[in-house]
């Protein structure tokens, strides 16, 4: 068994209360910090253990704490990321729902950290049973005297709220969230400034992840050391992957960052290989928006190393042959499952969440969605595959936010790896009439149909 | 375009002031705009899940903001429903995750026995239908989420038993 951070105390019964939260050593982490650190000690013991960002972009969040200006004399925030939206992810539902404490334990310790003395867990809309969860254990926390004013004596005070959603991938991006908090529509902010400048209500803020903030009080428990110790290299720690798709024991999982992409998938412990006789065909590691993989690039790289579950060892060989490890969304499919059909599905998601402000982002997500419509129902033309490939290329990076890059990864990398599926799709419409074409003729036994074609 | 005018009976209990209050206490004094996602929640969840122009006024004096500032705030988030919709509305997931593990077959299902269409609601105002993008419940796909909860690990027989229940009122949409 691997070390567990996050989910040790998951199946101990009541851990969702603060009684027994408690009694498992809860609140631990607060008691030491706001009694025998000062908050920079804190945020040293968080940069020591090179924990990086677990919603997506993994961002060193010891350096991000360390950005946040404490010479401006204005109020200051953190600001928790729970807007989980990625398609592939619900991690985060997972620990908020099942130990909600473990949150607020780390939203009081890092909010120490920085010096807010008002801080709030912006939820998605759709997680309203979850934001109750969490309403009732703040309510609780406030109660036994972890929030409020001159917490355990020591002169420190925290009020922090749970604030809602609406129904919005976007907000997720960490200023379209901070606008979103602020009561408005949900357009991400050019950058700089920086939230850590200028966030919530233009006062100096982080914004983290769930993942993230819970497992600061393991840090402090125990030391920043101690947490780079697991792990290899420059991925520390653990990470939760919620894993979904054809595989036999969907859920969510801790994993130490090092294990092997081969015994992720194939051990009983995780994953337990593929849910039938099927074989695999594709994985998608980290969300929606990070590339598709085939088969032959899953458990090796290009060089024939071993794949392993890191951010490095995820994106070895760069675009062309690799992936991102991301927010740890891992989609597996297989040979039933049509490339073209995911790639349209995820395209028609970026189309309906774009928000609109930018031109490429908000016109090309639309031709996207329409053009991989078409080629999915037996409409496409030969030309079709290019435009799609010209039009991505003309979003990423000419975009206010990632969302411009997340909604052109997808596509890039399906044609990349998988473009004699779309030119079957052209070429033999007949074929494809059907849903599930690939169910009754999986597209190994008719791939000597077309002959594929790289393109860079 | 013309848009259709549709009416609603407003009713502000004094539990639903109080709980917007609560919410508005929750921001810094001058910053109750803040509020106005939770009160929107709250006061739909109080008019049978849809807000009206009127209603949508009314939260703006609420909050002492202008009425634009409310509608352009509704006309962006996909929760807030702008006419009105059936007593109990059933969102799909409809995100590839869930595509792979039958949600497609699921919606069909759902809308062959309902006779609606996704997107529609029964001549009787019970039900709604209507996919949605990802609600983040992937590993227990086909699901769908029904007022504040998720229904997940679908399956016909499961669809035909909450069908049932909400026709005997036996489904709990909020939990307040």
């Amino acid at each position: 068994m691997s070390q567990k951070i996050l989910l040790d105390k998951i199946n101990i019964p009541g851990i969702k209360t603060y009684e027994v939260y408690r009694q498992n050593g809860g609140y631990a982490s607060v008691e030491k910090a706001l009694k025998t650190l000062t908050p920079d000690e804190v945020t040293e013991e968080v940069k020591k253990s090179g924990l990086r960002g677990r919603g997506g972009a993994g961002f060193p969040a010891g350096m991000k704490w360390s950005f946040i200006d404490k010479k401006s004399g204005r109020p200051r925030h953190l600001v928790c990321n729970a807007d989980e939206s990625e398609p592939g992810t619900f991690k985060d539902r997972f620990l908020m729902e099942y130990i909600p404490h473990l949150l607020i334990e780390g939203m009081i310790t890092s909010s120490y950290a920085l010096g807010a003395n008002l801080s709030y867990i912006y939820i998605r809309g759709e997680y309203m049973w979850v934001f109750k969860i969490l309403e009732r254990a703040i309510a609780e926390a406030k109660a036994a005297g972890w929030l409020g004013k001159n917490i355990l004596g020591s002169g420190y005070d925290l009020e922090l709220h749970v604030h809602c959603g609406a129904g919005a991938y976007i907000c997720g991006e960490e200023t379209a969230l901070i606008e979103s908090l602020e009561g408005k529509r949900g357009n991400p902010r050019i950058k700089p400034p920086f939230p850590a400048v200028s966030g919530l209500w233009a006062n100096p803020t982080v914004v983290n992840n769930v993942e993230t903030i819970a497992t600061v009080p393991w840090i402090v428990n125990n030391s920043g050391d101690d947490y780079a110790k697991i792990g290899i290299g420059r991925s520390t720690g653990t990470k939760l992957i919620s894993a979904s798709g054809h595989i036999k024991n969907p859920g969510v999982y801790e994993i130490e960052l090092g294990l092997s992409v081969d015994e992720f998938m194939n051990s009983d412990e995780y994953l337990g290989g593929m849910s039938s006789s099927r074989p695999l065909k594709a994985f998608v590691p980290g969300g929606s928006s990070v590339p598709i993989l085939p088969a032959e690039l899953i458990f090796k790289t290009a060089n024939g190393e071993d794949r392993l579950m890191t951010y490095e060892s995820l994106s070895d060989g760069g675009f062309a042959t690799g992936s991102m490890l991301g927010s740890g969304g891992f989609i597996v499919y297989n040979d039933t499952a049509c490339v073209v059909r995911n790639t349209w599905n995820f395209a028609r998601f970026y189309h309906h969440e774009s928000c609109g402000q930018c031109t490429p982002c908000r016109e090309g997500t639309g031709w996207l969605e329409k053009i991989l419509w078409r080629i999915e129902n037996g409409q496409g033309r030969e030309e079709d595959i290019e435009l799609l490939w010209s039009i991505q290329s003309k979003i990423e990076g000419n975009t206010i936010c990632p969302l411009g890059d997340a909604a052109s990864w997808p596509v890039a990398a399906a044609i990349r790896h998988f473009r004699d599926e779309f030119e079957y799709h052209v070429r033999f419409p007949e074929k494809i009439k059907n849903r599930d074409h690939f169910v009754a003729e999986p597209f190994s036994q008719v791939k000597h149909l077309v002959g594929g074609k790289v393109i860079v | 375009m013309e848009r259709k005018h549709y009416k609603q009976e407003i009713n502000m209990t004094e539990a639903l002031i109080a709980r917007i209050n609560e919410l508005i206490s929750h921001y810094p004094e001058g910053k109750q705009k803040s509020a106005l996602l939770p009160v929107l929640h709250e006061v739909q969840d109080a008019h049978n899940n849809w807000l009206s122009i009127e209603l949508q006024d009314k939260v703006a004096e609420i909050l002492q903001i202008k009425p634009i500032e409310v509608y352009e705030v509704v006309t962006f988030y996909t929760m807030f429903n702008q006419k009105p919709i059936g007593k109990y509305m059933f969102e799909f997931c409809q995100t590839s995750c869930c595509c792979l593990n039958g949600a497609e077959n699921i919606m069909d299902y759902t809308s062959e026995k309902l006779g609606i269409k996704m997107g529609e609601t029964t001549p009787d105002g019970m039900f709604t239908i209507a996919g949605v993008e990802c609600l983040g419940a992937c590993g227990y796909a086909p699901m769908m989420q029904l007022g504040d909860f998720y229904k997940e690990k679908l399956t016909e027989e499961k669809i035909d038993q909450i069908i049932a229940d909400c026709r005997d009122d036996k489904i709990i949409l909020h939990d307040k």
